[in-house]
């Protein structure tokens, strides 16, 4: 099914998406104020951009340092090629210790591997410990957002989802009252798990240790009653020293939702005494994205999720209208990535109107991407016949004057001469929809030209 | 100076009063444009689709029919952000690096070119700007409200130097229409509701003329003004440079 399906189910609930589009439209405009009052901002991105792309271009050094640095840290370094690898490693290590009560914080890795469901398959509890997570994980649906993994429900879906599984009183949403409830939940989960899983935010090739950026605390509640911490990382998290830092953090909570720094970053760098301290670092298509120099720049992406809540079509489409771990603007320059064919629709999602690249902190140039990504999908068959051949034969008349002189009459005259309802008939043009075609003018300019100027 | 006017295919067929404001506006500032007949149009519908492949044979009859000119200018930021930026598809010979260096925007060309900041005339109209995101983004005619909170560029400028003009503050000053070329069908869901919200916001904030640089983002504009019925007229905005009245 295509992005455009999907979106016009999501849009057809006009107040729904009123207030999905306000509500993030919110977070931009809080995105805006701290980058306002930031006067070097932009030197940060463009200073944040190079330190990725430098990065980058020596991946497989800043790895093996970093690997090195951490095992020197009492540190246990795995590598997993794709999804399934670092499932079955992850798997493995819980069992060494005999574990089924894992805690989660969150991780968008994880999600883009399907770690949970592969857990519970074979026996093991995971529970996921960042609130908006914990909803859409006993809703049993995917993230709708990078940050806000929950801002497609509103506080009475919320309840509804609590009285079910927590047992909270029906209809009540007060959303003190669903916290406090989901904190209680919550408590008990964290004072129980043997096994703590987190995201990275930041991997430092200088000192081999992990950076977690979260705002309720949860990574560090988990890790720190667990016995043994797995922390899950994708190749292109890396930064190169613990001074570059500071470029991201400064960078990423103001784009994500306008505040100066998340509430909690969390440095792991060696476990404690008699504790276990495990980093998978995860391949799954990167370096084939990295070998690809049209979109090799999307791998600096943060995942701060400021494209999305600036995006025009997220905002009323729906993080799930994108069907990608991943959605909005970067998450369709990543998709095709990993399967052309099924993402084929996603890169069409988009007006190229821009705006993501100018939010981006990192200055992805995520329009020219969508842009590029179009013209790969079509060289490959990926876009749907009809448009294929109407662009073929659209391309012939416009390389010729006389072919475009012709049909342009023809298409005013039709228009003029054919009944409205034929011309405004949604099943054969979608334009008309919500709109009038322009009223055809007799002259075209062209025509008037050469008649009035007379050269 | 030999200026050649490019007008955009869809505005040749079905806005060529767009043209001939163009038109006379330069004539007004001492520029007779020359109108190549056989222009037809910059390739950027097919581009966008993923067919650049298929556009190579317009991008280089775009070059043939205007190497031979200093200037070329089109009331369109759009089709000049296609020339400047994804004609480096071509092999960039002496004559594409000449056509994409001076392809200009209308106003682009009259406030950077010509020099001039302000225009006679006379528009008691309460006026809503719609600047395309190729204009504004694109070709940076405009502030962007993802950089700053100063909202400023030269189309802003130029209209407010009309006597009697008041320009409408917008709740979201530089947001998308939804246009998007051939998205507007393929994702027409979408595309038309961004459209909506725009208009609706004109509405909320008091405009009565929307105007803008670009024919396709007012296409898209007006044909939702005239399916709601709404009270507000779409205009160029060099029709309303050049002194139309209403």
């Amino acid at each position: 099914m295509s992005h455009s399906l999907r979106a016009a189910t999501f849009v057809a609930d006009a107040e729904r998406t009123t207030w999905h589009d306000e509500t993030l439209w919110f977070v931009r405009q809080k995105r805006d104020k701290a980058v306002y009052a930031v006067p070097e901002f932009q030197e940060l991105r463009e200073l944040a951009s190079q330190i990725k792309e430098h990065t980058l271009s020596r991946l497989d050094e800043y790895l093996k340092q970093f690997e090195a640095e951490a095992q020197l840290n009492g540190v246990h370094v795995h590598w997993a090629t794709d999804a399934a690898e670092h499932n079955a490693l992850v798997l493995d290590i819980i069992r060494q210790h005999g574990a089924t009560r894992i805690v989660k914080s969150k991780s968008m890795l994880t999600e883009e591997c399907h770690l949970n469901p592969h857990l519970l398959a074979h026996g093991i509890e995971v529970i996921d410990t960042d609130l908006g997570e914990r909803i859409i994980q006993l809703r049993e649906e995917a993230p709708s957002h990078l940050v806000l993994p929950a801002i497609h429900l509103k506080k009475e879906d919320v309840s509804d989802t609590f009285h079910l599984h927590l047992g909270t009183e029906k209809g009540n949403h007060d959303p003190q009252q669903l916290t406090e409830a989901a904190r209680q939940h919550l408590r008990a989960k964290f004072l129980a798990g043997e096994v703590a899983i987190s995201g990275v935010n930041f991997a430092v090739a200088e000192t081999g240790g992990v950076v977690i950026c979260t705002n309720e605390g949860n990574a560090d509640l988990g890790v720190n009653l667990a016995k043994v911490h797995i922390a899950c990382m994708g190749i292109e998290k890396l930064i190169p020293r613990l001074s570059d830092l500071g470029v991201f953090t400064r960078l990423l909570a103001r784009s994500a939702t306008g505040q100066p720094v998340t509430t909690y970053t969390s440095h792991y760098t060696k476990p404690a005494e008699g504790r276990e301290m495990h980093i998978v670092i995860v391949d799954n298509g990167r370096t084939q994205q990295l070998g690809r120099p049209d979109f090799r720049a999307s791998l600096k992406c943060i995942r701060c999720g400021a494209c999305m809540n600036t995006c025009p079509v997220y905002r009323r489409s729906g993080g799930h209208s994108y069907d990608f771990t991943v959605p909005g603007p970067i998450g369709a320059i990543l998709s095709p990535n990993i399967d052309m064919k099924k993402h084929s629709s996603l890169p069409f999602a988009s007006t190229l109107c821009g705006s993501c690249t100018d939010v981006c902190p990192v200055k992805i140039d995520i329009h020219t991407q969508l842009y590029k990504w179009r013209q790969v999908l079509a060289e490959a068959g990926e876009i749907p016949t009809a448009k294929k051949w109407s662009m073929k034969f659209t391309g012939r008349l416009l390389a010729s004057p006389t072919a475009f002189g012709m049909g342009g009459r023809l298409a005013r005259t039709g228009l003029r001469l054919l009944p409205h309802g034929l011309t405004h008939a949604t099943t054969v043009n979608a334009w008309a929809v919500a709109r009038e075609l322009p009223e055809p003018p007799k002259q075209s300019f062209r025509e008037w030209y050469q008649e009035t100027v007379k050269l | 100076m030999r200026v050649a006017l490019f007008i955009p295919c869809y505005v040749d067929q079905f806005y060529p009063q767009v043209g001939i404001a163009s038109l006379q506006l330069l004539q007004k500032l001492g520029v007779t444009a020359h109108f190549p007949a056989q222009q037809t149009c910059c390739g950027q519908p097919l581009a966008n689709s993923g067919c650049e492949r298929d556009a190579l044979p317009i991008y280089r009859h775009f070059v043939d029919t205007f190497q031979r000119y200093d200037y070329v200018v089109a009331p369109s930021g759009s089709c000049v952000y296609h020339v400047r930026k994804h004609f480096d598809k071509l092999e960039q010979t002496p004559e594409v690096e000449k056509v994409r260096a001076s392809t200009y925007d209308l106003i682009d060309f009259i406030t950077g070119v010509l020099g001039v900041t302000e225009l006679p005339g006379h528009f008691p109209h309460k006026v809503g700007l719609h600047l395309s995101c190729h204009g504004q983004r694109g070709l940076h005619q405009a502030n962007e409200s993802e950089i700053t909170p100063i909202r400023d560029g030269q189309l802003r400028r130029l209209l407010s130097s009309l006597d009697g003009i008041e320009l409408t503050e917008l709740d979201r000053n530089d947001e998308c229409c939804g246009f998007g070329g051939t998205f507007c069908v393929s994702e027409a869901a979408i595309s038309a509701r961004m459209g909506q919200d725009r208009v609706q916001d004109h509405l909320r904030n008091g405009t009565t003329v929307l105007t803008g640089g670009d024919m396709s983002c007012l296409m898209h504009l007006q044909g939702i003004v005239r399916r709601q019925q709404l009270p507000l007229q779409v205009l160029h905005a060099v029709e309303i440079l050049n002194g139309v009245s209403c």
